[in-house]
Protein backbone atom coordinates (compact mmCIF):
# COMPACT_ATOMS: atom_id res chain seq x y z
CA UNK A 1 0.00 0.00 0.00
CA UNK A 2 2.47 2.78 -1.33
CA UNK A 3 0.92 6.08 -2.76
CA UNK A 4 3.55 6.81 -4.60
CA UNK A 5 3.24 3.41 -6.30
CA UNK A 6 0.05 4.17 -6.93
CA UNK A 7 0.75 7.41 -8.70
CA UNK A 8 3.49 6.30 -10.66
CA UNK A 9 1.75 3.73 -11.98
CA UNK A 10 -1.25 6.19 -13.27
CA UNK A 11 1.67 8.55 -14.59
CA UNK A 12 3.08 5.06 -16.38
CA UNK A 13 -0.22 4.74 -18.24
CA UNK A 14 -0.51 7.50 -19.64
CA UNK A 15 3.46 7.54 -20.90
CA UNK A 16 2.60 3.80 -22.02
CA UNK A 17 -0.24 5.36 -24.00
CA UNK A 18 1.25 8.36 -25.18
CA UNK A 19 4.23 6.69 -26.21
CA UNK A 20 2.37 4.01 -28.36
CA UNK A 21 0.22 6.68 -29.94
CA UNK A 22 2.98 8.63 -31.68
CA UNK A 23 5.50 5.64 -32.15
CA UNK A 24 2.51 3.58 -34.01
CA UNK A 25 1.49 6.71 -35.54
CA UNK A 26 -2.22 6.03 -34.24
CA UNK A 27 -4.43 8.41 -36.12
CA UNK A 28 -5.86 11.01 -33.68
CA UNK A 29 -9.42 9.98 -35.05
CA UNK A 30 -8.71 6.88 -33.48
CA UNK A 31 -6.79 7.26 -30.30
CA UNK A 32 -5.21 10.81 -29.77
CA UNK A 33 -1.81 10.66 -27.39
CA UNK A 34 -2.91 11.86 -23.39
CA UNK A 35 -1.21 15.50 -24.48
CA UNK A 36 -3.95 16.08 -27.27
CA UNK A 37 -6.68 15.23 -24.95
CA UNK A 38 -4.72 17.75 -22.47
CA UNK A 39 -4.89 20.47 -24.79
CA UNK A 40 -8.11 20.04 -26.02
CA UNK A 41 -9.38 20.25 -22.64
CA UNK A 42 -7.02 23.45 -22.37
CA UNK A 43 -9.17 25.09 -25.77
CA UNK A 44 -12.64 23.54 -24.31
CA UNK A 45 -12.21 25.60 -21.14
CA UNK A 46 -10.09 28.45 -22.26
CA UNK A 47 -12.67 29.23 -25.07
CA UNK A 48 -15.34 28.95 -22.16
CA UNK A 49 -17.38 26.81 -24.61
CA UNK A 50 -17.51 23.72 -21.71
CA UNK A 51 -18.29 25.64 -18.80
CA UNK A 52 -21.77 26.41 -20.42
CA UNK A 53 -22.72 22.45 -21.08
CA UNK A 54 -20.96 21.52 -17.71
CA UNK A 55 -23.30 23.88 -16.17
CA UNK A 56 -26.38 23.25 -18.32
CA UNK A 57 -25.48 18.89 -17.43
CA UNK A 58 -24.87 19.45 -13.67
CA UNK A 59 -28.16 21.74 -13.70
CA UNK A 60 -29.87 18.58 -15.31
CA UNK A 61 -28.70 16.24 -13.45
CA UNK A 62 -29.79 17.94 -9.92
CA UNK A 63 -32.68 18.59 -10.50
CA UNK A 64 -33.23 15.23 -12.30
CA UNK A 65 -32.07 13.96 -8.91
CA UNK A 66 -34.32 16.13 -6.67
CA UNK A 67 -37.42 14.89 -8.81
CA UNK A 68 -36.61 11.48 -8.83
CA UNK A 69 -35.16 10.91 -5.23
CA UNK A 70 -37.97 12.57 -4.07
CA UNK A 71 -40.29 10.87 -5.65
CA UNK A 72 -38.50 7.45 -4.69
CA UNK A 73 -38.02 8.45 -1.61
CA UNK A 74 -42.34 9.09 -1.09
CA UNK A 75 -43.24 6.11 -2.93
CA UNK A 76 -40.71 3.99 -0.76
CA UNK A 77 -42.38 5.13 2.07
CA UNK A 78 -45.84 4.20 1.28
CA UNK A 79 -44.71 0.68 0.12
CA UNK A 80 -42.95 0.51 3.07
CA UNK A 81 -45.53 1.29 5.56
CA UNK A 82 -49.16 0.02 3.65
CA UNK A 83 -48.59 -3.88 2.90
CA UNK A 84 -52.40 -3.19 1.15
CA UNK A 85 -50.17 -0.50 -1.36
CA UNK A 86 -47.68 -2.78 -2.22
CA UNK A 87 -50.02 -5.22 -2.74
CA UNK A 88 -51.91 -3.52 -6.08
CA UNK A 89 -48.80 -1.83 -6.75
CA UNK A 90 -46.05 -4.11 -7.12
CA UNK A 91 -46.76 -5.80 -10.67
CA UNK A 92 -46.77 -2.59 -11.98
CA UNK A 93 -43.33 -1.83 -9.36
CA UNK A 94 -41.78 -4.80 -11.17
CA UNK A 95 -42.51 -4.58 -14.53
CA UNK A 96 -40.74 -0.56 -14.18
CA UNK A 97 -37.91 -2.31 -12.63
CA UNK A 98 -36.75 -4.66 -14.96
CA UNK A 99 -37.08 -2.42 -17.55
CA UNK A 100 -34.12 -0.72 -18.40
CA UNK A 101 -35.18 3.34 -17.98
CA UNK A 102 -32.70 4.71 -20.51
CA UNK A 103 -34.54 2.98 -23.27
CA UNK A 104 -37.33 5.41 -22.49
CA UNK A 105 -35.07 8.44 -23.26
CA UNK A 106 -36.32 8.51 -26.90
CA UNK A 107 -39.97 8.51 -25.92
CA UNK A 108 -39.16 11.17 -22.96
CA UNK A 109 -37.62 13.47 -25.85
CA UNK A 110 -41.04 13.26 -28.11
CA UNK A 111 -43.30 13.76 -24.76
CA UNK A 112 -40.86 16.76 -23.23
CA UNK A 113 -39.26 17.79 -26.40
CA UNK A 114 -34.87 19.08 -26.55
CA UNK A 115 -34.32 21.05 -24.31
CA UNK A 116 -34.26 21.14 -20.29
CA UNK A 117 -37.55 19.17 -19.05
CA UNK A 118 -37.35 16.07 -21.36
CA UNK A 119 -33.54 15.81 -19.36
CA UNK A 120 -34.50 16.07 -15.75
CA UNK A 121 -37.99 13.91 -16.35
CA UNK A 122 -35.00 11.20 -17.88
CA UNK A 123 -32.90 11.97 -14.61
CA UNK A 124 -35.07 11.46 -12.36
CA UNK A 125 -36.71 8.16 -13.52
CA UNK A 126 -33.09 6.67 -14.11
CA UNK A 127 -32.58 7.52 -10.35
CA UNK A 128 -35.92 7.16 -8.98
CA UNK A 129 -35.64 3.46 -8.23
CA UNK A 130 -32.62 3.11 -6.53
CA UNK A 131 -34.09 5.05 -3.93
CA UNK A 132 -37.32 4.15 -3.91
CA UNK A 133 -35.74 0.40 -3.18
CA UNK A 134 -33.43 1.47 -0.49
CA UNK A 135 -36.66 3.52 1.47
CA UNK A 136 -38.47 0.12 1.49
CA UNK A 137 -35.41 -2.02 2.93
CA UNK A 138 -34.36 0.72 5.51
CA UNK A 139 -38.01 1.18 6.74
CA UNK A 140 -38.38 -2.84 7.31
CA UNK A 141 -35.27 -3.35 8.68
CA UNK A 142 -36.24 -1.58 11.92
CA UNK A 143 -35.55 -3.92 14.65
CA UNK A 144 -37.81 -5.95 16.39
CA UNK A 145 -36.85 -5.06 19.89
CA UNK A 146 -36.54 -1.59 18.74
CA UNK A 147 -40.27 -1.76 17.37
CA UNK A 148 -41.37 -3.38 20.87
CA UNK A 149 -39.51 -0.92 22.90
CA UNK A 150 -41.84 1.79 21.30
CA UNK A 151 -44.70 0.10 21.24
CA UNK A 152 -44.27 -0.67 25.50
CA UNK A 153 -44.26 3.13 26.13
CA UNK A 154 -47.46 2.76 24.13
CA UNK A 155 -46.23 5.24 20.86
CA UNK A 156 -48.37 6.19 18.33
CA UNK A 157 -47.52 4.73 14.65
CA UNK A 158 -46.34 7.85 13.87
CA UNK A 159 -43.86 8.24 16.95
CA UNK A 160 -42.64 4.49 15.67
CA UNK A 161 -42.27 6.25 11.64
CA UNK A 162 -40.25 9.50 13.17
CA UNK A 163 -38.14 8.48 16.16
CA UNK A 164 -37.43 4.96 14.89
CA UNK A 165 -38.25 3.82 11.58
CA UNK A 166 -36.55 6.73 9.56
CA UNK A 167 -33.92 7.43 11.63
CA UNK A 168 -32.76 3.67 11.24
CA UNK A 169 -33.43 3.96 7.85
CA UNK A 170 -31.04 6.80 7.07
CA UNK A 171 -27.96 4.38 6.09
CA UNK A 172 -29.79 2.55 3.97
CA UNK A 173 -31.28 5.70 2.03
CA UNK A 174 -28.02 7.39 2.21
CA UNK A 175 -26.71 4.55 0.50
CA UNK A 176 -29.54 4.77 -2.38
CA UNK A 177 -28.97 8.61 -2.56
CA UNK A 178 -24.78 8.10 -3.31
CA UNK A 179 -26.42 5.58 -6.39
CA UNK A 180 -28.82 7.89 -7.65
CA UNK A 181 -26.50 10.96 -8.18
CA UNK A 182 -24.84 9.22 -10.63
CA UNK A 183 -27.76 7.10 -11.81
CA UNK A 184 -29.19 10.67 -12.51
CA UNK A 185 -25.89 12.40 -14.71
CA UNK A 186 -26.30 8.95 -16.70
CA UNK A 187 -29.44 9.46 -16.91
CA UNK A 188 -29.02 12.91 -18.29
CA UNK A 189 -26.11 12.04 -20.56
CA UNK A 190 -28.35 9.88 -22.98
CA UNK A 191 -31.27 12.34 -23.16
CA UNK A 192 -28.73 14.16 -24.12
CA UNK A 193 -27.57 11.89 -26.84
CA UNK A 194 -30.89 11.49 -27.94
CA UNK A 195 -31.76 14.82 -28.71
CA UNK A 196 -30.66 18.17 -27.10
CA UNK A 197 -29.34 21.89 -28.14
CA UNK A 198 -26.88 21.76 -25.21
CA UNK A 199 -25.19 19.56 -22.57
CA UNK A 200 -21.77 17.55 -22.53
CA UNK A 201 -23.84 14.48 -23.81
CA UNK A 202 -24.31 16.90 -26.87
CA UNK A 203 -20.91 17.92 -26.93
CA UNK A 204 -19.68 14.57 -27.49
CA UNK A 205 -22.59 13.54 -30.14
CA UNK A 206 -21.39 17.02 -31.80
CA UNK A 207 -17.36 15.85 -31.74
CA UNK A 208 -18.23 12.58 -32.73
CA UNK A 209 -19.53 13.70 -35.56
CA UNK A 210 -16.67 15.79 -36.47
CA UNK A 211 -14.17 13.32 -35.74
CA UNK A 212 -12.75 15.37 -32.45
CA UNK A 213 -12.12 12.23 -30.60
CA UNK A 214 -9.86 14.08 -28.02
CA UNK A 215 -12.22 16.55 -27.70
CA UNK A 216 -14.40 13.51 -26.66
CA UNK A 217 -11.69 12.12 -24.09
CA UNK A 218 -11.81 15.45 -22.53
CA UNK A 219 -15.34 15.71 -22.14
CA UNK A 220 -15.17 11.93 -20.47
CA UNK A 221 -12.87 13.55 -17.98
CA UNK A 222 -15.21 16.38 -17.38
CA UNK A 223 -17.79 13.85 -16.94
CA UNK A 224 -16.00 11.53 -14.30
CA UNK A 225 -14.71 15.01 -12.58
CA UNK A 226 -18.50 15.46 -12.37
CA UNK A 227 -19.46 12.60 -10.96
CA UNK A 228 -16.65 12.31 -8.42
CA UNK A 229 -17.71 15.72 -6.56
CA UNK A 230 -21.36 14.70 -6.64
CA UNK A 231 -20.27 11.37 -5.08
CA UNK A 232 -18.56 13.50 -2.67
CA UNK A 233 -21.47 16.06 -2.02
CA UNK A 234 -24.09 12.87 -1.00
CA UNK A 235 -20.92 11.19 0.97
CA UNK A 236 -20.49 14.89 2.80
CA UNK A 237 -24.29 15.12 3.93
CA UNK A 238 -23.99 11.26 4.97
CA UNK A 239 -21.34 12.13 7.14
CA UNK A 240 -23.34 14.94 8.64
CA UNK A 241 -26.72 13.21 9.05
CA UNK A 242 -26.12 9.59 9.68
CA UNK A 243 -23.16 10.78 12.33
CA UNK A 244 -23.89 7.62 14.57
CA UNK A 245 -22.67 5.12 11.29
CA UNK A 246 -19.21 5.44 9.32
CA UNK A 247 -19.74 3.41 6.23
CA UNK A 248 -18.05 0.31 6.13
CA UNK A 249 -14.74 0.60 3.86
CA UNK A 250 -16.40 -1.24 0.87
CA UNK A 251 -15.43 -1.38 -2.29
CA UNK A 252 -16.07 1.78 -3.87
CA UNK A 253 -15.18 1.44 -7.42
CA UNK A 254 -17.86 -1.82 -7.54
CA UNK A 255 -21.73 -1.38 -8.10
CA UNK A 256 -21.61 1.62 -10.25
CA UNK A 257 -22.81 1.26 -13.93
CA UNK B 1 -50.57 -13.74 58.48
CA UNK B 2 -52.23 -11.35 56.14
CA UNK B 3 -55.63 -11.82 56.09
CA UNK B 4 -57.56 -12.88 52.29
CA UNK B 5 -58.37 -9.09 51.96
CA UNK B 6 -55.47 -7.44 53.05
CA UNK B 7 -53.61 -9.41 50.76
CA UNK B 8 -56.05 -8.23 47.86
CA UNK B 9 -56.08 -4.53 48.87
CA UNK B 10 -52.02 -4.64 48.00
CA UNK B 11 -52.37 -6.70 45.03
CA UNK B 12 -51.46 -4.51 41.85
CA UNK B 13 -50.83 -7.46 38.80
CA UNK B 14 -53.31 -10.22 38.61
CA UNK B 15 -53.01 -13.10 36.25
CA UNK B 16 -55.79 -15.32 35.65
CA UNK B 17 -56.34 -18.53 33.48
CA UNK B 18 -53.50 -16.89 31.29
CA UNK B 19 -53.20 -19.28 28.10
CA UNK B 20 -51.26 -18.68 25.24
CA UNK B 21 -50.66 -20.49 21.90
CA UNK B 22 -48.80 -19.40 19.10
CA UNK B 23 -50.57 -20.74 16.12
CA UNK B 24 -51.96 -24.16 16.96
CA UNK B 25 -49.23 -26.31 17.36
CA UNK B 26 -47.47 -24.18 19.93
CA UNK B 27 -48.73 -24.27 23.64
CA UNK B 28 -45.97 -21.45 25.20
CA UNK B 29 -48.16 -20.48 28.25
CA UNK B 30 -50.63 -23.12 29.89
CA UNK B 31 -53.70 -21.65 32.73
CA UNK B 32 -51.06 -19.37 34.90
CA UNK B 33 -52.28 -18.28 37.94
CA UNK B 34 -49.80 -15.28 39.41
CA UNK B 35 -50.76 -12.55 41.73
CA UNK B 36 -48.15 -9.93 42.54
CA UNK B 37 -48.31 -7.38 45.16
CA UNK B 38 -47.68 -4.12 45.09
CA UNK B 39 -43.74 -2.94 45.53
CA UNK B 40 -42.82 -6.91 45.39
CA UNK B 41 -39.95 -7.73 43.58
CA UNK B 42 -40.80 -11.22 42.09
CA UNK B 43 -38.46 -13.21 40.13
CA UNK B 44 -40.12 -16.14 37.32
CA UNK B 45 -37.11 -18.60 36.64
CA UNK B 46 -37.81 -21.60 34.03
CA UNK B 47 -35.78 -23.61 31.31
CA UNK B 48 -35.07 -21.91 27.95
CA UNK B 49 -38.63 -21.66 25.66
CA UNK B 50 -40.62 -22.35 28.49
CA UNK B 51 -42.83 -18.80 28.08
CA UNK B 52 -41.14 -16.68 30.81
CA UNK B 53 -40.59 -13.72 27.69
CA UNK B 54 -43.88 -14.57 26.46
CA UNK B 55 -45.53 -13.63 30.04
CA UNK B 56 -43.78 -10.32 30.04
CA UNK B 57 -45.00 -9.48 26.69
CA UNK B 58 -48.72 -10.72 27.62
CA UNK B 59 -48.36 -7.84 30.67
CA UNK B 60 -46.48 -5.04 28.80
CA UNK B 61 -49.61 -4.97 26.59
CA UNK B 62 -47.51 -6.29 23.53
CA UNK B 63 -50.08 -8.57 22.47
CA UNK B 64 -53.22 -10.44 23.67
CA UNK B 65 -53.25 -13.61 25.93
CA UNK B 66 -54.89 -16.75 23.78
CA UNK B 67 -56.85 -17.36 26.94
CA UNK B 68 -57.59 -16.26 30.82
CA UNK B 69 -56.61 -12.57 31.78
CA UNK B 70 -54.26 -10.47 33.03
CA UNK B 71 -54.87 -7.18 35.13
CA UNK B 72 -52.92 -4.69 36.18
CA UNK B 73 -54.50 -1.24 38.53
CA UNK B 74 -57.76 -3.11 38.64
CA UNK B 75 -58.12 -2.84 35.13
CA UNK B 76 -57.83 -5.78 31.97
CA UNK B 77 -54.49 -5.35 30.65
CA UNK B 78 -55.62 -4.86 26.57
CA UNK B 79 -52.65 -3.24 25.55
CA UNK B 80 -49.13 -1.10 25.98
CA UNK B 81 -50.02 1.10 29.36
CA UNK B 82 -47.81 4.19 30.45
CA UNK B 83 -46.92 3.05 34.02
CA UNK B 84 -45.22 0.02 32.74
CA UNK B 85 -40.87 0.21 32.41
CA UNK B 86 -39.03 -2.80 30.13
CA UNK B 87 -36.21 -4.12 30.10
CA UNK B 88 -34.82 -6.81 27.47
CA UNK B 89 -32.29 -8.88 27.28
CA UNK B 90 -30.26 -6.53 25.27
CA UNK B 91 -29.79 -2.74 26.06
CA UNK B 92 -32.09 -1.76 22.77
CA UNK B 93 -30.36 1.58 22.69
CA UNK B 94 -30.94 3.99 19.53
CA UNK B 95 -27.53 4.61 18.03
CA UNK B 96 -28.46 7.99 17.00
CA UNK B 97 -29.36 9.43 20.29
CA UNK B 98 -27.05 10.39 22.88
CA UNK B 99 -27.27 8.57 26.25
CA UNK B 100 -29.43 11.12 27.86
CA UNK B 101 -31.25 11.34 24.76
CA UNK B 102 -32.41 7.56 25.18
CA UNK B 103 -32.85 7.78 28.56
CA UNK B 104 -35.08 10.16 27.88
CA UNK B 105 -37.23 8.79 25.50
CA UNK B 106 -40.02 7.85 26.99
CA UNK B 107 -40.46 11.24 28.01
CA UNK B 108 -40.51 12.26 24.70
CA UNK B 109 -42.79 9.66 23.54
CA UNK B 110 -45.68 10.64 25.98
CA UNK B 111 -44.44 14.21 25.82
CA UNK B 112 -44.09 14.97 29.33
CA UNK B 113 -41.88 17.72 28.88
CA UNK B 114 -37.70 17.26 28.60
CA UNK B 115 -36.76 20.48 30.45
CA UNK B 116 -38.70 19.03 33.46
CA UNK B 117 -37.22 15.66 33.10
CA UNK B 118 -33.65 16.85 32.22
CA UNK B 119 -32.60 16.49 36.23
CA UNK B 120 -34.16 14.16 37.00
CA UNK B 121 -32.23 12.18 34.20
CA UNK B 122 -29.31 13.23 35.68
CA UNK B 123 -29.91 12.09 38.72
CA UNK B 124 -31.00 8.56 37.74
CA UNK B 125 -27.63 8.33 35.45
CA UNK B 126 -25.73 9.10 38.18
CA UNK B 127 -27.36 6.49 40.75
CA UNK B 128 -25.89 4.03 38.22
CA UNK B 129 -22.70 5.49 37.83
CA UNK B 130 -23.24 6.97 34.01
CA UNK B 131 -22.66 10.66 35.20
CA UNK B 132 -20.09 12.36 32.92
CA UNK B 133 -21.24 10.15 29.60
CA UNK B 134 -24.92 11.34 29.10
CA UNK B 135 -23.28 12.32 25.73
CA UNK B 136 -21.83 9.83 24.24
CA UNK B 137 -23.15 7.56 22.17
CA UNK B 138 -24.28 4.19 23.42
CA UNK B 139 -21.69 2.84 21.00
CA UNK B 140 -19.11 4.54 22.87
CA UNK B 141 -20.00 2.55 26.43
CA UNK B 142 -19.54 -0.88 27.38
CA UNK B 143 -22.25 -3.62 27.76
CA UNK B 144 -22.60 -3.14 31.07
CA UNK B 145 -23.31 0.61 30.85
CA UNK B 146 -25.52 0.49 28.22
CA UNK B 147 -27.54 -1.71 30.14
CA UNK B 148 -27.33 0.48 32.91
CA UNK B 149 -28.44 3.41 30.70
CA UNK B 150 -31.40 0.74 29.61
CA UNK B 151 -32.22 0.75 33.50
CA UNK B 152 -32.47 4.45 33.57
CA UNK B 153 -34.62 4.59 30.20
CA UNK B 154 -36.97 2.64 32.17
CA UNK B 155 -37.13 4.03 35.69
CA UNK B 156 -37.54 7.66 34.17
CA UNK B 157 -41.03 8.01 33.54
CA UNK B 158 -41.18 6.39 37.17
CA UNK B 159 -43.45 3.85 36.36
CA UNK B 160 -45.14 1.69 38.82
CA UNK B 161 -44.38 -1.51 37.38
CA UNK B 162 -40.60 -3.00 35.76
CA UNK B 163 -40.98 -5.63 33.60
CA UNK B 164 -37.50 -7.06 33.15
CA UNK B 165 -36.69 -9.55 30.71
CA UNK B 166 -33.00 -11.54 31.43
CA UNK B 167 -31.51 -8.21 31.74
CA UNK B 168 -28.58 -8.88 32.93
CA UNK B 169 -28.50 -12.29 30.95
CA UNK B 170 -25.54 -10.95 28.63
CA UNK B 171 -23.33 -9.57 31.04
CA UNK B 172 -20.24 -11.15 32.30
CA UNK B 173 -20.71 -12.93 36.16
CA UNK B 174 -18.98 -9.38 37.64
CA UNK B 175 -20.51 -7.10 35.94
CA UNK B 176 -23.54 -8.97 36.76
CA UNK B 177 -23.65 -9.19 40.65
CA UNK B 178 -22.73 -5.40 40.27
CA UNK B 179 -26.07 -4.85 38.25
CA UNK B 180 -27.79 -6.92 41.04
CA UNK B 181 -26.62 -4.60 43.80
CA UNK B 182 -27.91 -1.60 41.68
CA UNK B 183 -31.08 -2.84 41.14
CA UNK B 184 -31.78 -3.97 44.94
CA UNK B 185 -30.83 -0.57 45.71
CA UNK B 186 -33.27 1.05 43.08
CA UNK B 187 -35.84 -0.67 44.11
CA UNK B 188 -35.60 -0.44 47.82
CA UNK B 189 -35.00 3.53 47.57
CA UNK B 190 -37.56 3.62 44.63
CA UNK B 191 -40.27 0.86 45.67
CA UNK B 192 -41.06 -0.06 42.09
CA UNK B 193 -43.04 -3.47 41.33
CA UNK B 194 -40.33 -5.90 39.79
CA UNK B 195 -40.94 -8.37 37.47
CA UNK B 196 -37.55 -10.15 36.92
CA UNK B 197 -37.57 -13.01 34.49
CA UNK B 198 -33.84 -14.72 35.11
CA UNK B 199 -31.97 -17.77 33.63
CA UNK B 200 -29.86 -17.89 36.97
CA UNK B 201 -30.94 -19.89 39.94
CA UNK B 202 -28.88 -17.73 42.34
CA UNK B 203 -29.61 -14.27 40.87
CA UNK B 204 -33.21 -15.10 41.31
CA UNK B 205 -32.97 -15.75 44.86
CA UNK B 206 -30.33 -13.08 45.48
CA UNK B 207 -33.10 -10.54 44.42
CA UNK B 208 -36.15 -11.52 44.98
CA UNK B 209 -38.98 -11.93 47.57
CA UNK B 210 -40.43 -14.54 45.84
CA UNK B 211 -39.56 -16.94 43.21
CA UNK B 212 -41.96 -18.50 40.39
CA UNK B 213 -40.42 -21.83 39.11
CA UNK B 214 -41.88 -22.41 35.55
CA UNK B 215 -41.79 -25.67 34.22
CA UNK B 216 -40.55 -26.66 29.98
CA UNK B 217 -43.15 -25.81 27.61
CA UNK B 218 -45.99 -25.21 28.00
CA UNK B 219 -45.29 -23.13 30.50
CA UNK B 220 -46.30 -23.68 33.86
CA UNK B 221 -46.17 -22.62 37.37
CA UNK B 222 -44.60 -25.49 39.48
CA UNK B 223 -43.22 -23.81 42.38
CA UNK B 224 -43.14 -21.01 44.43
CA UNK B 225 -40.59 -19.48 46.77
CA UNK B 226 -40.61 -16.76 50.04
CA UNK B 227 -37.12 -15.32 50.26
CA UNK B 228 -36.73 -13.47 53.32
CA UNK B 229 -33.18 -12.86 54.03
CA UNK B 230 -33.13 -9.10 55.35
CA UNK B 231 -31.88 -6.47 52.82
CA UNK B 232 -30.07 -4.74 51.80
CA UNK B 233 -28.61 -8.35 50.75
CA UNK B 234 -24.86 -8.30 50.46
CA UNK B 235 -23.15 -10.32 47.84
CA UNK B 236 -21.90 -12.88 50.63
CA UNK B 237 -25.59 -13.60 51.48
CA UNK B 238 -24.94 -16.31 48.28
CA UNK B 239 -22.33 -18.06 50.77
CA UNK B 240 -24.76 -18.67 53.78
CA UNK B 241 -26.44 -22.35 53.47
CA UNK B 242 -30.09 -20.54 54.01
CA UNK B 243 -29.13 -19.39 50.51
CA UNK B 244 -28.26 -23.46 49.23
CA UNK B 245 -30.90 -24.27 50.62
CA UNK B 246 -33.88 -21.88 48.24
CA UNK B 247 -31.15 -22.87 45.54
CA UNK B 248 -31.24 -26.51 45.85
CA UNK B 249 -35.00 -26.35 46.14
CA UNK B 250 -35.74 -24.65 42.79
CA UNK B 251 -33.02 -26.82 41.23
CA UNK B 252 -34.72 -30.13 42.46
CA UNK B 253 -38.33 -28.93 41.19
CA UNK B 254 -36.59 -27.88 37.70
CA UNK B 255 -34.92 -31.21 37.26
CA UNK B 256 -38.16 -32.96 38.30
CA UNK B 257 -40.26 -31.56 35.14
CA UNK B 258 -36.54 -32.46 33.17
CA UNK B 259 -35.83 -28.27 32.97
CA UNK B 260 -31.85 -28.20 33.25
CA UNK B 261 -30.26 -25.15 34.82
N1 LIG C 1 -43.66 -15.12 17.79
C1 LIG C 1 -43.65 -16.46 18.04
N2 LIG C 1 -44.20 -17.32 17.15
C2 LIG C 1 -44.20 -18.65 17.38
N3 LIG C 1 -43.69 -19.23 18.46
C3 LIG C 1 -43.13 -18.45 19.39
C4 LIG C 1 -43.07 -17.02 19.22
N4 LIG C 1 -42.46 -16.48 20.29
C5 LIG C 1 -42.15 -17.53 21.08
N5 LIG C 1 -42.54 -18.70 20.55
C6 LIG C 1 -42.39 -20.02 21.15
O1 LIG C 1 -43.00 -20.00 22.42
C7 LIG C 1 -42.19 -20.63 23.38
C8 LIG C 1 -41.90 -19.70 24.53
O2 LIG C 1 -41.10 -18.65 24.07
P1 LIG C 1 -40.50 -17.55 25.04
O3 LIG C 1 -39.67 -16.63 24.23
O4 LIG C 1 -41.59 -16.95 25.84
O5 LIG C 1 -39.57 -18.47 25.98
P2 LIG C 1 -38.57 -18.03 27.13
O6 LIG C 1 -38.98 -18.74 28.35
O7 LIG C 1 -38.48 -16.54 27.21
O8 LIG C 1 -37.21 -18.63 26.61
P3 LIG C 1 -35.74 -18.07 26.84
O9 LIG C 1 -35.40 -18.35 28.27
O10 LIG C 1 -34.90 -18.88 25.89
O11 LIG C 1 -35.75 -16.61 26.51
C9 LIG C 1 -40.93 -21.09 22.66
O12 LIG C 1 -41.03 -22.46 22.44
C10 LIG C 1 -40.93 -20.33 21.36
O13 LIG C 1 -40.46 -21.17 20.34
MG1 LIG D 1 -36.96 -15.12 26.77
Amino acid sequence: MNPYLRLLLMVAILAVWEGAARLLHVPAYILPPPTAVAMGLYRGIASGLYVEHVWITMLETFLGFLLGASAGFALGTFVALSRRFEYYLYPVIIMFQAMPKVALAPLIIVWFGLDLTSKVVNAGLVCFFPLMVNTIVGLRSADEDRVSLMRSLAASPTQIFWMLRLPGALPSIFAGLEIAMIFALIGAIVAEFVGAQAGLGMLIQSMNFSMDVAGQFSVLFILSLIGLSLNAIVLAIRRKVVFWDRPAPENRLGGKP
Amino acid sequence: METETETHARELIAVRRLTKRYGTAVTALEAIDLSIDDGELIAIVGPSGCGKSTLLRILAGLMPPSEGEAWLHGSRIEGPRRDIGVVFQTPVLFPWRTVLANVLLPIDVQRLGRDKMQAAAMNLLKLVGLDGFENHLPNQLSGGMQQRAALVRALIHDPSVLLMDEPFGALDAMTREQMNLELQRIWMERRKTVVFVTHSVGEAVFLADRVVVMSPRPGRIIDTLEVDFPRPRPLSVMNTEAFGVHVSRIRQALNATGGLE
